[in-house]
């Protein structure tokens, strides 16, 4: 397959390697120190870090600024891009930003209602949607064209992505839906936590089925779990969050001290296992405010040395 | 029907606590279908406030009407000869009235006294569910006739989010995934591989976002 940007992390993609990216939330005030601290933390093990965007609708520093740090430090961001908060003027606009300090990742999300954050009464946007995003950006840069249809000048170079929920509901469409992103224009997408394998697997087979691991890079997610406690509120409070009650009963069977090794050790064997899975072609490993751990998750996973490129 | 919801009395005594007469005025249209400003509404608002003013020890004339429709000049002009008599009136009708009214009294005040909420309909005695924001360019159709801008709280066009569980809608256990229903209703209908087409980029300007809308039927107008 040939390159149809400057990224890396497609560059990686492309070659056949089994990509890794984390990502790290940009802090509550705007002490730049803090984003370059968790990318220093991470930046050996994994090829791309993604940078959220005002995530569960708590106000943050943004996306952009964020990445353009990690560009700073000559890392790889993936620009995360929420639809929630920007209409289709900021949203291309923000999207020339960022190609105009040659981020070349972005990651097309819908963006948790604004209801879960510190903004509860605010409005939201939704001019676009995530999908409609994903066209967007890929007619910027395949066409060179606005949405308005005008040239753009040096058009952004952005390896197009989007999030994949393999167990949110209706669990029917979940693969149709990952078809529409894959038409639309996704090229990577990210899961969310996979803690359910066996789910995972079942979508991946019907992935499989339809051909869409050829068409679209497919990153599993995994999120390591800090606590019993947090095993129990990603299961009842995180919507389109499917933790097994074996994951729980594990976690709440290890003594309180050892569960953070616990968590970390069912992190590396889910890794393990999704490695077998064909059609999966990389890792986007979650740690939580524990971008410390992720080093050693990633080379107890047997996924490090990254690739040079 | 537009669905309106009695404002707080106390709100209301706020506005008109001054007066020395006020009209409180009814509509015989929607906001009576959903119990909020229909002729009976009017009457206990009015006692509400003949009380109120009775407490305060002071007489006002706390007058009682509900038109045939307020979003109507026609019917408006019902109370052309007695609205003198008060200082104020409180409409009870939906936003809609309460603006005709005074656009056809410039010289009335006009306090609204219910918040007009959404185009709704009741799904079972005392609850109303929103069913249309009037976007202005439907897309029923290739939704199965369930509105993804009214009911998705994310007015997901490509929906559904990551957000939907067991029928529900991330912000709240009682509230519908609008895009579980229009997945249901395809399949019902037979027709889920429609949830494949791209629903491609809106156009809003139709919307609210094309500032304040008018409808002009040429073949109408005189």
């Amino acid at each position: 397959m040939s390159l149809k940007t400057p990224s890396k992390l497609e560059k990686i993609l492309r070659a056949g390697h089994l990509a890794v990216t984390s990502e790290c939330g940009p802090p509550r005030g705007s002490d730049a120190a803090h984003i370059v601290h968790k990318a220093e933390l991470i930046q050996r093990h994994v090829d791309a870090i993604n940078i959220t965007d005002n995530q569960t609708s708590v106000c943050r520093l943004c996306s952009l600024a964020a990445c353009i740090r990690l560009k700073l430090m000559g890392l790889e961001p993936v620009l995360q891009m929420v639809v929630r908060d920007r209409n289709r003027i900021a949203l291309q606009s923000d999207l020339l930003g960022a190609a105009s300090f040659d981020i070349h990742n972005v990651l097309c999300l819908s963006g948790d209602h604004q209801r879960f954050g510190d903004s509860a009464q605010g409005q939201n946007v939704f001019d676009l949607d995530s999908m409609q995003l994903i066209q967007t950006i890929r007619r910027m840069r395949d066409e060179g064209k606005f949405l308005g249809g005008d040239a753009i000048q040096r058009p952004p170079q952005m390896f197009v992505g989007a999030a994949a929920n393999p167990f949110a509901d209706p669990f029917e469409i979940r693969v149709p839906r990952l078809a529409k992103k894959a038409a639309a224009g996704a090229e990577f997408v990210q899961t969310q936590c996979i803690y359910n394998l066996a789910k995972f697997e079942t979508w991946m087979e019907q992935v499989r089925d339809r051909g869409l691991h050829e068409k679209v890079f497919i990153l599993a997610g995994v999120t390591p779990l800090k606590s019993a406690g947090m095993a129990r509120y990603m299961k009842t409070k995180v919507p389109g969050m499917d933790v097994p009650d074996e994951v729980v009963k594990r976690m709440a069977g290890t003594p309180k001290d050892k569960q953070a090794e616990e968590g970390i050790t069912i992190c590396v064997e889910s890794i393990q296992r999704l490695k077998e899975v064909k059609g999966v072609s990389g890792f986007h490993v979650m740690a939580i405010e524990w971008e410390e751990r992720v080093p050693e998750i990633v080379e107890r996973a047997g996924l490090y040395p990254r690739p040079a490129v | 029907m537009i669905v309106a919801a009695k404002k707080p009395i106390e709100e209301i005594i706020e506005q008109v606590k001054g007066l020395r007469s006020v009209l409180v005025l009814g509509c015989n249209e929607c906001v009576t279908v959903c119990e909020a400003g229909g002729k009976k509404e009017v009457g206990v608002l009015a006692s509400a406030l003949r009380m109120y003013f009775l407490q305060q020890g002071r007489e006002v004339n706390v007058g009682e009407h509900t038109l045939e429709r307020q979003c109507d000049t026609e019917y408006l002009e019902e109370i052309r000869n007695n609205i003198d008599a008060y200082e104020a009136v409180v409409s009870l009708a939906c936003g809609v009235g309460i603006q005709f009214t005074a656009e056809r009294y410039p010289s009335k005040p006009v306090y609204p006294g219910v918040n007009t909420c959404f185009m709704g309909a009741a799904l079972e005695r005392g609850v109303w569910a929103e069913r249309c924001q009037g976007c202005g360019s439907c897309i029923l159709a290739s939704t199965g006739a369930v509105c993804p801008v009214t009911r998705c709280a994310k007015r997901l066009l490509n929906g559904p989010c990551g957000g939907s569980t067991a029928g529900k809608c991330e912000i709240s256990k009682d509230v519908d995934c609008a895009w579980q229903l229009i997945v249901d209703r395809l399949k019902t209908l037979g027709r889920l591989e429609d949830y494949e087409t791209l629903c491609p980029v809106k156009d809003w300007s139709t919307d609210r976002a094309g500032g304040p809308r008018k409808v002009i039927r040429e073949d109408l107008r005189s």
